[in-house]
């Protein structure tokens, strides 16, 4: 489709600069692409490096200290920026349409949905009744199942999937020529996000509608776009068709990237995996070399001083010197697997949880939400236990249990190092609450903004190590050491730190007191990927050394398969699956588990053949009868799945599936998906230290 | 066009209502137990206060059993509720009459001069914030931002005896008592009761234009302006439609708040310009150990505070579905 001569968004020679500290810093430099009708393009790369700018500037709604510095946006051969405040407004209402990343804050939190939605008809000319009876059909059209319903609706009522929905039909409600989807599934459940990228190339067809996406997660754009342009500090340094930039990546950065990628199956045993050393350059600060030289193993002098030109390879386009050997950049961490450090001895239990329940505002007739229903399991000394499941799954609700922060309902038990825990964190010994430590989400809000790192690591020492003096100080620098902070790094507060620097501040902080066991609440789903496959490595390597075991909560299977030595999977806080990681990942796989790999985008993954779940979760306060999931259940067998919860029986040793179908069934239905299991790229691996 | 009025709604927002009112029911409650122990805790007894300290012991026990002092404190407090109840509030000890007719005269007065200041200040008020945040760090929002904080830190007393000093003195506009004479008409209380508003006016512009602009500068950069901007719509609707509603939100809690202070916290005001509102009344009892009175005008005050927080709950509710209709449903 990229041969179409008529483009309808094209960016020509852009450059956008934010005033900054008095000075003017380019954050997009030279942008030069161009979409054409019916088109999909895929703007990716990791933060800070211009993706959301070059949106803002197409619909010229750039922060207040935001500029264009040079270039043109044209839309349908008209130059955006030339446009006056009227001209502006009407082609915002008639042809250019956004969707924004966080539905919840991107809708009017006090108007009706239908209003909201009736608006976009009114402007266009409808009178109020026309605008109503349109914005019903509209809400039909994103596959809303009782419109009537949303539209008297606030956005608070509705899940996050559902958000989204509203905010597509907003969109295309003016029929536009062009529509910008911003991360439009970053935040969403991997069920959910497949749902709505499912709708969005449903709708496209149906509109023929053009489409630049922007986002930072590159197999989601493998599905969606025909073509993708790989952003790098504010430059395009790669652009092309989806399939051959990531089959046959041609810039050392989009190899990096992909590289990063924990996908295709691979596991913690079989070596560490690719980072992309050093930070993406400072605000505007680059210089006369390329962007990237800095941190490519291919870099030589030449890449220094002379910034290399978008070279055209056949319509792939690179801004490499070294364009033809992108793939021999060398990788970061080994990747033989490393045979010896399996050790054979038979590990101890370290926690062991039987019977836990917890219900929410529980009355005496035995009413309530049920969040966590009978979760029993085991973990080993120096294992990892991967827990995933949909929001709302109860994978939180647990990790809270354990920790002591809520208390369970009577009769569950909780044993750690064959002792048993005390439901309330304060009724715990101090032993066992330093055993026990977690790492959240979020580092920015669990990380104090007014203490240094140094202050901050220091106070976990003295609370969990017991730590004074001179042997803190000792600890200290070993502690920062071990999660690669530098001294620069501890005499800083938090919120001078990279996102991945505050979680190896967090990560520290966590293992001040030797634990034994440490949740990990989403560590890495707020950070890029080269961050994340840092973190992960570290944790691999921290656990290696110390013997902890991890409680790793992740909604990235692919993560979770990489890092876990077993998996658990929680749905409406029923355990449905449970066993070794490869055995759950391999099949024969829980349908609910099915379902959720067959949701996770992974990059060349074939698109038919995928399962998708209907509707969304049902509410924990009144599950459905019989087996939980028979309600979204792709392989529902008949009226025994509604009345009858089945037992968790073992398929294999060790691996036990909720589920009235017999594992061999189950095997046989679900034939492999081999795409899944091999990455593209790995196979083009050729010269592990080749540098030129 | 309207959401449409489901039953399950319906029940929803009675359910919101009803409890509301039963929360400030319980304020109120135990409002009055508190008034009623401080009134138990001030030091002397009432007899010995009222006779004298050289009336003899026997008198001031009989005046102290037939006001009925001498009976437990439950049956006491009771009492003086369930009299609060019907309107009697008690004698008043310095005026030997019922308390209950200074009380309302006073609160009269009060709700009177809080009007006057309350209907000049939240339109103004507002409107400055508004004006303020959509001229963000220009000139005006300076003016604005800087001006009302400096009239907020002045004490009433000193913008008082300025204002009285420019308009009542050399100007000769405005009367600088506030006491208008007996069988004014509307207006000419009105008249009156400018002067003594402007302090009010000129505590409260700063603190509520802050409130406004704050709210209007965080609804302008939310993503759901953004979201509105990027239809296509007419600026002037995004601000009226999107924007004012949502903005203004913590600007009607803390109006409310300040309804208490208009009312009952006016003890310099009333002084200054000699004005018998609620706030002096009380302010006078508490000096004279009229008890009764003190307790009564307490009370009263109390009541007003809490009407006031029902109203902007109410009003917050109004505008805000997620406090209307709680979470998902």
């Amino acid at each position: 489709m990229n041969g179409n001569a008529e483009n309808v968004l094209e960016l020509d020679d852009l450059s956008v600069a934010y005033r900054v500290g008095g000075t003017d810093r380019l954050v997009l430099r030279n942008v030069s692409l161009r979409i054409g009708r019916g088109e999909a393009y895929g703007l990716v790369g990791e933060s800070g490096c211009g993706k959301s700018t070059a949106a803002l500037s197409v619909v010229r709604y750039l922060p207040r200290n935001g500029s264009v510095a040079g270039g043109h946006v044209r839309l349908d051969g008209k130059d955006i920026m030339g446009l006056d405040r009227e001209e502006l407004r009407r082609v915002r209402a008639e042809d250019l349409s956004m969707v924004y990343q966080d539905p919840a804050k991107a809708l009017n939190p006090s108007i009706p949905i239908g209003r909201q939605l009736a608006e976009v008809f009114e402007i266009g000319g409808a009178s109020a009744k026309e605008a109503r009876s349109r914005a019903y059909e509209m809400l039909e059209k994103v596959q809303i199942s009782d419109p009537a319903r949303v539209m008297g609706g606030y956005p608070h009522q509705l899940s996050g999937g559902m958000q989204q929905r509203v905010g597509i039909a907003m969109a295309l409600a003016s029929d536009p020529k062009m529509l910008i989807l911003d991360e439009p599934t970053t935040g969403l459940d991997a069920t959910v996000e497949a749902e709505v990228l499912d709708l969005i190339g449903h709708l496209r067809r149906e509109f023929s509608i053009s489409i630049l996406f922007i986002s930072h997660n590159l197999a989601v754009v493998s599905r969606v776009c025909d073509r993708v342009g790989v952003l790098y500090a504010g430059m395009l340094v790669e652009e092309g068709p989806t399939d051959r930039v990531f089959r046959n990546p041609r810039h050392p950065y989009t190899v990096a990237l992909l590289r990063c990628l924990p996908g295709g199956g691979r596991r913690k045993s079989s070596g560490g995996l690719d980072t992309i050393p050093g930070f993406l350059p400072g605000l505007g600060a680059i210089g006369e070399g390329c962007a990237f030289a800095d941190r490519c193993g291919l870099a030589t002098e030449r890449c220094r001083t002379e910034r290399p030109p978008l070279h055209d390879l056949d319509g792939q386009m690179s801004r490499c010197h070294f364009h033809d050997r992108a793939q021999s950049l060398p990788h970061t961490t080994r990747h033989a697997p490393d045979e010896s450090r399996e050790p054979p001895a038979p590990r101890r239990p370290v926690l062991r949880v039987q019977g836990l329940n917890k219900t929410y505002g529980r009355d005496r007739a035995g009413g309530g939400v049920a969040a966590v229903k009978d979760l029993s399991l085991e973990l080993k000394a120096g294992q990892t236990l991967g827990l995933v499941g949909e929001s709302g799954s109860g994978k939180t609700t647990f990790a809270r249990t354990l920790l002591g922060l809520i208390e369970p309902d009577e009769g569950g038990r909780i044993e750690l190092d064959g002792k048993e825990l005390a439901e309330r964190v304060g009724d715990r010994s101090f032993e066992q609450t330093k055993s026990l430590q977690i790492i959240f989400q979020n580092p920015d809000s669990a990380l104090n903004r007014s203490h240094s790192v140094r202050g901050l690591i220091g106070r976990a020492l003295r609370q969990l190590g017991g730590l004074r003096g001179a042997a803190m100080d000792r600890r200290l620098k070993e502690l920062a050491g071990s999660v690669r902070l530098t001294d620069h790094h501890l005499s800083v507060s938090p919120r001078q730190l990279s996102g991945g620097l505050k979680q190896r501040v967090a990560i520290a902080r966590a293992f001040a007191g030797d634990p034994s066991v440490v949740v990990c609440d989403e560590p890495t789903s707020a950070l890029d990927v080269s961050v994340q496959a840092a973190i992960l490595n570290l944790l691999v390597e921290l656990q290696s050394e110390r013997d902890v075991s991890y409680i790793f909560i992740s909604h990235d299977l692919g993560v979770v398969r990489y890092l876990s030595d077993n998996v658990l999977v929680l749905y409406l806080g029923r355990v449905m699956e449970y066993g070794p990681s490869e055995e759950v990942f391999s099949g024969p796989h829980h349908p609910y588990t099915e379902a959720l790999l067959s949701a996770a985008s992974d990059i060349g993954d074939a698109e038919d053949g995928r399962i998708r779940l209907e509707g969304e979760i049902p509410s924990a306060a009144a599950p459905p009868s019989g087996c939980a999931f028979h309600t979204r259940c792709p392989r529902r067998i008949g009226s025994i799945c509604d009345e009858l919860d089945p037992p968790l029986k073992e398929a294999q040793s060790g691996h036990a599936i909720r589920c009235h179908i017999p594992a061999d069934e189950l095997a046989a239905l679900q034939v492999q998906r081999p795409s899944t299991l091999s990455r593209p790229v790995s196979a083009e691996r050729r010269d592990d230290n080749g540098r030129p | 066009m309207r959401g449409r009025r489901t039953p399950a709604r319906v029940i929803v927002i009675s359910a919101f209502i009803l409890k509301r009112l039963a929360l400030s029911l319980v304020t109120l409650v135990l409002l009055s137990a508190i008034v009623f122990c401080v009134g138990q805790v001030l030091p002397g007894s009432v007899g010995r206060l009222l006779l004298g300290p050289f009336a003899d012991h026997e008198a001031v026990e009989a005046l102290n059993a037939s006001l009925g002092l001498d009976r437990p404190l439950l049956v006491q407090y009771a009492d003086w509720i369930w009299g609060f109840l019907r309107g009697d509030m008690g004698r008043s000890y310095m005026y030997e009459a019922p308390v209950q007719p200074f009380i309302v005269e006073a609160l009269g007065n009060s709700l009177k001069l809080a009007a006057v200041a309350f209907v000049i200040v939240v339109p103004t008020a507002i409107l400055g914030g508004v004006v303020a945040a959509l001229n963000h760090n220009k000139p005006i929002d300076r003016i604005i931002s800087i001006g009302g904080l400096t009239m907020t830190v002045l004490p009433e007393f000193v913008t008082g005896i300025i204002l009285i000093l420019v308009f009542g003195v050399w100007l000769k506009w405005l009367p600088i008592s506030a006491a208008w004479p007996d069988g004014a008409g509307g207006f000419t209380q009105i008249h009156y009761l400018i002067l003594p508003a402007m302090p009010l006016i000129l505590v409260l512009f700063g603190y509520i234009a802050r409130m406004a602009r704050s709210g209007m500068i965080e609804a302008l950069e939310s993503d759901w302006t953004r979201t509105a901007v990027l239809k296509g719509l007419r600026w002037r609707t995004v601000i009226w439609r999107h924007v004012l509603r949502n903005a203004l939100l913590p600007t009607i809690t803390v109006i409310a708040t300040q309804t208490g202070y208009l009312i009952g916290g006016l003890v310099v005001v009333e002084t200054l310009f000699r004005y018998q509102g609620i706030g002096l009344l009380v302010f006078t009892a508490a000096k004279g150990k009229d008890i009764p009175m003190l307790l009564a005008g307490i009370l009263v005050i109390g009541i007003v505070y809490t009407l006031a927080t029902l109203i902007a709950d109410l009003l917050c509710a109004v505008f805000d579905p997620r406090i209307r209709l709680g979470g998902r449903q």
